[in-house]
């Protein structure tokens, strides 16, 4: 091995932003799974036009307005996009998805993936293929001396700003009133409802949430990743694989698999880079063989 | 003169039907239920009692006919609104959140009236919560979770409480205080729909019996009348 310390430490940097990338998504996915019961699979759609948003506002929106100085800087965008796409899903969610709460999961299944292609589809016909890019706001620009080496600030950001975002969303989930009803909801939705809560409401901000977080990682994606309206599927495929080695429904779960599979990748990079793009699908089969309902889903 | 002085219909249905998919299972049920009145429901397995529950709730897949709660019209409305007119749910499966704690499961209901008991008031009721708190739901023992379902709805404010079989599948001790605390809530005012199979459990503590059979009221039967039409009790139970 003739890879320095340094390398190492940036491959295993890039492991874990992965990581904080599939953790916030699968996180999503899960609450979503578990009072709505459907696999959203416009999650990775939801991403993308996120980090369009904030491209756009920054870049587009001043010039065709007129007023070419006119920007929506990224810190602005960061709260605001993942409003916007919350919005949308809560369109989504009430005009289709609604009507499939009876069904089997597989028509939730299709639904959402014939909104994502459309969605990629509108992307694709308005702005076309190529990656666009998007300048980490000034702050953040720049490395930082971490001690034993130099990492862009921006990274840094992300790792934080997710790692709390997941925390938070775990705490809320977990540990508060609001969580409760979502907890009580994912459990018997028909009983809450008896009880006075309105559930089809509760459904659809849960909705809006779990898309927030899809619309808050967009939003953070933004500046490392080409902006391509395929940057979401292709990330989505990996996802899917993270929630099914968590086990769909546990937030913690999604959590925690998410990170350690950014770190796995990134270890793989290091030490067998052929296999990087594959390891997850190789444990997703094995933890499939041993452990249907992945490694912290019930047994249902 | 007697009318006048009688407390109000406060849960009345009248021609209820319901449905669960394409299977019809009530057929036209009339109940009404007053202020302050503990009622039961009594039947063989598959009569409709607790269809009876939830087709008043709006939790059936469908139903007809009309139900009044508190003097509203309820046929139309969707759970969550019925529910808020005051009525109080304890299903016969529980129906304890298994992800909550105890505590969680305890403080979970929203208050949809004044005059919801304070928690110390029912754990004073229930003491064996108290010592459970931080347990989750799917840990309890069966009369654990049966007084936290029936704990958990006296918090709300509701003053009609609709009880699915509460006694089923549990201890003589248990039953005995679930008595009391049944005892308790009249005296204190509640009106009581009690769903049971334990008519001797019952019959001490209802003013009014219906039996239910076939998805409708076979019969009516007031506390007083008990005795002298026990053996067409019995027959309609099958005991
Ligand atoms: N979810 C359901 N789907 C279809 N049929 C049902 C469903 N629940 C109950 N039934 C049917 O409806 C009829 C009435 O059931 P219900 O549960 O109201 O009876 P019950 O009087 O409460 O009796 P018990 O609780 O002792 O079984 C039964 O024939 C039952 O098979
Ligand atoms: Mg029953």
């Amino acid at each position: 091995m003739t890879m320095t310390l340094q390398a190492f430490m940036a491959q295993l940097t890039i492991g874990l932003i992965g990581g904080c990338f599939y953790a916030m998504l699968s996180m999503g996915l899960a609450i979503i799974f578990g009072l709505l019961n459907i696999i959203n699979f416009t999650h990775g759609a939801q991403f993308m036009m996120a980090a369009f948003l904030a491209w756009i506002g920054l870049t587009q929106l001043g010039p065709w307005l007129g007023f070419p100085s006119f920007a929506i800087n990224f810190w602005v965008a960061l709260v605001i996009v993942p409003l916007v796409v919350a919005a949308v899903g809560m369109v989504i969610e009430r005009a289709l998805l609604r009507r499939l709460y009876q069904l089997d999961h597989l028509y939730g299944l299709l639904l959402t993936f014939g909104v994502a292609l459309v969605m990629e589809g509108g992307f694709r016909y308005a702005f076309g293929v190529s990656g666009q890019g998007y300048e980490p706001p000034e702050l953040l620009q720049g490395p930082f001396d971490v001690g034993f080496m130099l990492l862009p600030k921006y990274r840094i950001f992300v790792v934080v700003a997710s790692l709390l975002i997941c925390f938070g969303t775990w705490y809320l989930f977990e540990r508060t009133k609001l969580g409760a009803y979502l907890r009580a909801g994912t459990e018997n939705p028909k009983l809450l409802q008896a009880f006075g809560i309105n559930v089809p409401v509760m459904i659809t901000l849960t909705y809006g949430f779990g898309v927030a977080l899809a619309g808050i990682a967009g939003v953070l994606a933004a500046p490392i990743m080409q902006i391509t309206p395929l940057m979401g599927g292709n990330l989505l495929n990996i996802v899917f694989a993270v929630v099914v080695i968590g086990g769909l429904g546990s937030i913690l779960g999604s959590m925690i698999t998410g990170l350690s599979l950014g770190l796995i990748e990134g270890l793989t990079k290091v030490f067998y880079p052929e296999a990087s793009t594959v390891v997850v699908f190789v444990i997703m089969a094995l933890v499939l063989l041993v452990r249907p309902a992945g490694l912290f889903g019930r047994e249902v | 003169m007697r009318e006048l002085r009688e407390p109000p219909i406060v849960l009345e249905t009248r021609g209820l039907q319901a449905w669960y998919g394409e299977s019809h299972v009530l057929h036209g049920v009339d109940i009404q239920v007053r202020q302050g009145e503990c009622v039961t429901l009594l039947g063989r397995n598959g009569a409709g009692r607790t269809t009876t529950l939830k087709a008043i709730l709006g939790l059936t897949d469908r139903r007809a006919g009309r139900v009044t709660v508190n003097g509203t019209d309820v046929i139309r409305l969707p759970p969550h609104k019925i529910a808020r007119l005051g009525l109080g749910y304890c299903p016969e499966e529980r129906g304890i959140y298994k992800t909550l704690t105890t505590q969680e499961n305890l403080t979970l209901l929203p208050v949809i009236a004044p005059g919801g008991w304070p928690l110390a008031d029912v754990l004073a009721m229930f003491p064996n919560l108290a010592e459970r708190a931080d347990s989750y739901g799917g840990s309890l023992s069966g009369g654990e979770q049966q007084m936290l379902a029936m704990g958990r709805i006296l918090t709300t404010g509701a003053r009609i409480l609709l009880l699915d079989e509460i006694t089923e599948g549990l201890a003589p001790v248990i039953v005995e205080a679930l008595g009391r605390a049944i005892s308790l809530l009249k005296s204190r005012g509640f009106t009581i729909v009690l769903v049971e199979q334990n008519f001797h459990f019952a019959r001490h503590l209802a003013d009014r019996h219906y039996v239910v059979e076939h998805g409708r009221i076979a019969a009516e039967i007031a506390a007083d009348e008990v005795d002298a039409r026990e053996d067409q009790v019995n027959r309609l139970l099958g005991v």
